[in-house]
């Protein structure tokens, strides 16, 4: 597949403030097609804000916010909504429509912009869907009350792929997965960027998945990003919360267990 | 041979999936030379050629081979609905369940007011575990918010008796006795169950929407983990807003409708006020306040154990906590208006005309 290096998203100058409270100031950022853009940062610097603000939740108080070479701020629903049509997003909790089964959830989507597809290939598509994000076979029929904490996120993430996006929102993924669940989590995420071209801007605070998939990464911190690249790159800057970040015990562990993986493969 | 061109994509799917219906030929050879996208959608659908029709893909390149060996993988069977069950068999388990749940309810508020009262105790006993300031703010927002609601309503209400009520004196020429009709039935009646009404819907459904929210977010399970108990902290605070408050509210209302009541007399009858406020002292006998009073304090302690009960039963989702508010407020009305006629029995049998 040919990945052309141009840019997906585009955020310059936004600034972002509740009431007294300033989030983000003069931050700028681009993800470029096809990569895997991780963003870290410490608790409350504004990750969530940020992807708020990219996907049209949250009106910035200034900047520009471009998403497909379209701008983002002041649009009416109408014409977001063939923006929105090209990304999928996982919310933190999930957030799956808690009075469908998680089946009719992933079809709401595909309902909503693509009426009329046959039901049957709608219940095919849902099924799956529900397989490929690793749910077992019992899970499409059940509520979301139904299901673990880790089951939802599934779901979530099969309702974010359902309508096969090029662009992929990610909030926390892997939280509140258990490892192995995240390990696939990460596998699943690297084959369908693979096979479909996917790009995915993803939050995380999971080291291991930051350095198995991600591309370059940027780190929200004083109210802007600081820092964007790879991991390399990052611990050769000379930031104090960066090298806190990846060098702690717990990203000296991540990268010892990703030597392991590249040496054993 | 079955050449595919163009995008394979969710957008096109629709199509492609009839025109796919139509073929009928077997051991098809698909080729997807000339194919330039495709999605999950489409890679499911050539696996589906290859998995029922036996065909053969040819032509396939490396990421398209990879998108239909994963969706493949993801061939497994899944169930997407839930079982069938009969309708008949539908309607039946309803009634069961419905019957089941009403026996349930009665069970369990009986249980839930031996709770009320156990904790009650408890806070007799440890002063210290009772919570000032919960109930402080309970009293707000039960009471000193519904003051301008609940003495609008009750003003209209007084001036509707009033205007009613002289309509159709007036055929006897006892007009005058509209004053009688204001009076008794404002203070003994009307006051205190207009009052209950209002604050069913209003508060009745908040206790029920609050503690409903707080057991999905397991706020109610970590009070618990605590050693907190929910019943002291959550339920006891809001009863005890709502019996104090009631007889306040009610004997309120009372007023506000014979103030209504009065300026419709003033203005419509005649009557001046000041011979209205005296022939009010005349007609109303204590009791008709004392019965009010003695309603009032039982009608909030029924509104707001149903909606507590009925929001400590929240389990699940969002949409449970929707019906459980309405059935608070269902509940806490009906229940308000049976045991009302209950008083008005009792308290006749006892003289209290």
């Amino acid at each position: 597949m040919n990945r052309q290096r141009d840019t997906v998203i585009e955020v310059k100058g936004l600034r972002n403030s509740f009431g007294e409270q300033l989030v983000h100031e003069d931050l700028s950022l681009d993800v470029r097609r096809g990569e895997i853009f991780g963003v870290v940062g410490g608790s409350g610097t504004g990750k969530s804000v940020l992807m708020r603000s990219i996907i049209g939740l949250q009106v910035p108080d200034e900047g520009e916010v471009t998403v497909f070479g379209e701008s983002m701020i002041g649009r009416d629903e109408e014409e977001a909504k063939h923006v929105r049509r090209r990304w999928g997003v996982l919310f933190q909790g999930g957030a799956l429509f808690s009075t469908l089964t998680v089946a009719e959830n992933i079809q709401v989507p595909i309902k909503e912009f693509y009426p009329g597809l046959d039901p049957e290939l709608l219940d095919e598509i849902a099924a799956y869907k529900t397989a490929m994000s690793g749910l077992s076979g019992d899970a499409g029929a059940k509520y979301p009350s139904e299901l673990s904490g880790g089951m939802r996120k599934r779901a979530g993430i099969a309702r974010a792929l359902a309508l096969d996006p090029e662009l992929l929102f990610l909030d926390e993924p892997t939280a509140g997965l258990d490892p192995i669940g995240a390990a696939a989590f990460d596998h699943l995420i690297l084959e369908l960027r693979d096979a479909l071209g996917l790009t995915v801007f993803l939050i995380t605070h999971d080291l291991d998945t930051l350095y198995a998939i991600c591309d370059r990464i940027a780190v929200l911190a004083d109210k802007k990003v600081v820092a964007v690249g790879t991991i390399p790159e990052l611990l050769a800057l000379d930031h104090e919360w960066i090298q806190e970040y990846f060098k702690g015990p717990r990203g000296r562990a991540a990268a010892a267990h990703k030597q392991v993986e590249g040496a054993s493969a | 041979m079955l050449r595919l061109s163009g995008a394979l994509t969710l957008l096109r799917v629709r199509k492609l999936s009839e025109q796919l219906g139509e073929i009928e030929a077997e051991n098809l050879t698909v080729d997807l030379s000339e194919v330039e996208r495709m999605d999950t959608v489409g890679a499911w659908l050539v696996h589906k050629l290859e998995r029922d029709r036996g065909a053969t893909i040819v032509n396939a390149s490396e990421d398209q081979k990879l998108l239909i060996d994963h969706v493949a993988r993801a061939d497994m069977p899944v169930k997407i609905k839930r079982d069938y069950e009969s309708p008949l068999l539908v309607i039946l388990a309803q009634a069961g369940m419905s019957t089941l749940e009403a026996g349930r309810t009665m069970f369990g508020m009986l249980g839930f007011f031996g709770a009320l009262l156990i904790s009650t105790w408890n806070i007799i006993r440890h002063p210290r575990r009772f919570r000032f300031n919960a109930v402080t703010q309970q009293f707000e927002v039960v009471g000193v918010h519904a003051l301008a609601i609940i003495g609008l309503m009750s003003f209209l209400v007084g001036i509707v008796i009033a205007q009613q009520g002289a309509v159709q004196l007036r055929q006897f020429g006892a007009e005058v006795f509209t004053v009688n009709l204001i009076g008794r039935s404002a203070v003994k009646e009307l006051g205190v169950l207009m009052t209950a009404i209002m604050v069913a819907g209003r508060s009745g459904s908040a206790f029920a929407a609050q503690l409903g929210s707080m057991k999905l977010s397991e706020e109610v399970d970590a009070m618990r983990t605590i050693g907190v108990s929910p019943m002291e902290a959550l339920v006891f605070p809001r009863v005890l807003a709502t019996v104090l408050l009631m007889p306040l509210l009610g004997f309120y209302a009372a007023i506000c409708a014979v103030i209504g009541g009065g300026i419709f007399c003033w203005v419509e009858l005649g009557i001046p006020p000041v011979t209205f406020v005296q022939r009010i002292r005349e007609v109303v006998p204590d009791t008709d306040l004392w019965q009010a009073m003695i309603k009032a304090p039982v009608f909030g302690l029924i509104i707001a154990m149903a909606g507590c009960y009925q929001g400590l039963q929240v389990q699940g989702n969002a949409e449970e906590v929707g019906l459980r508010t309405t059935t608070a407020v269902v509940q806490g009305i009906f229940l308000v208006i049976v045991l009302d006629a209950f008083f008005a029995v009792f308290f006749t049998s006892v003289g209290w005309l």
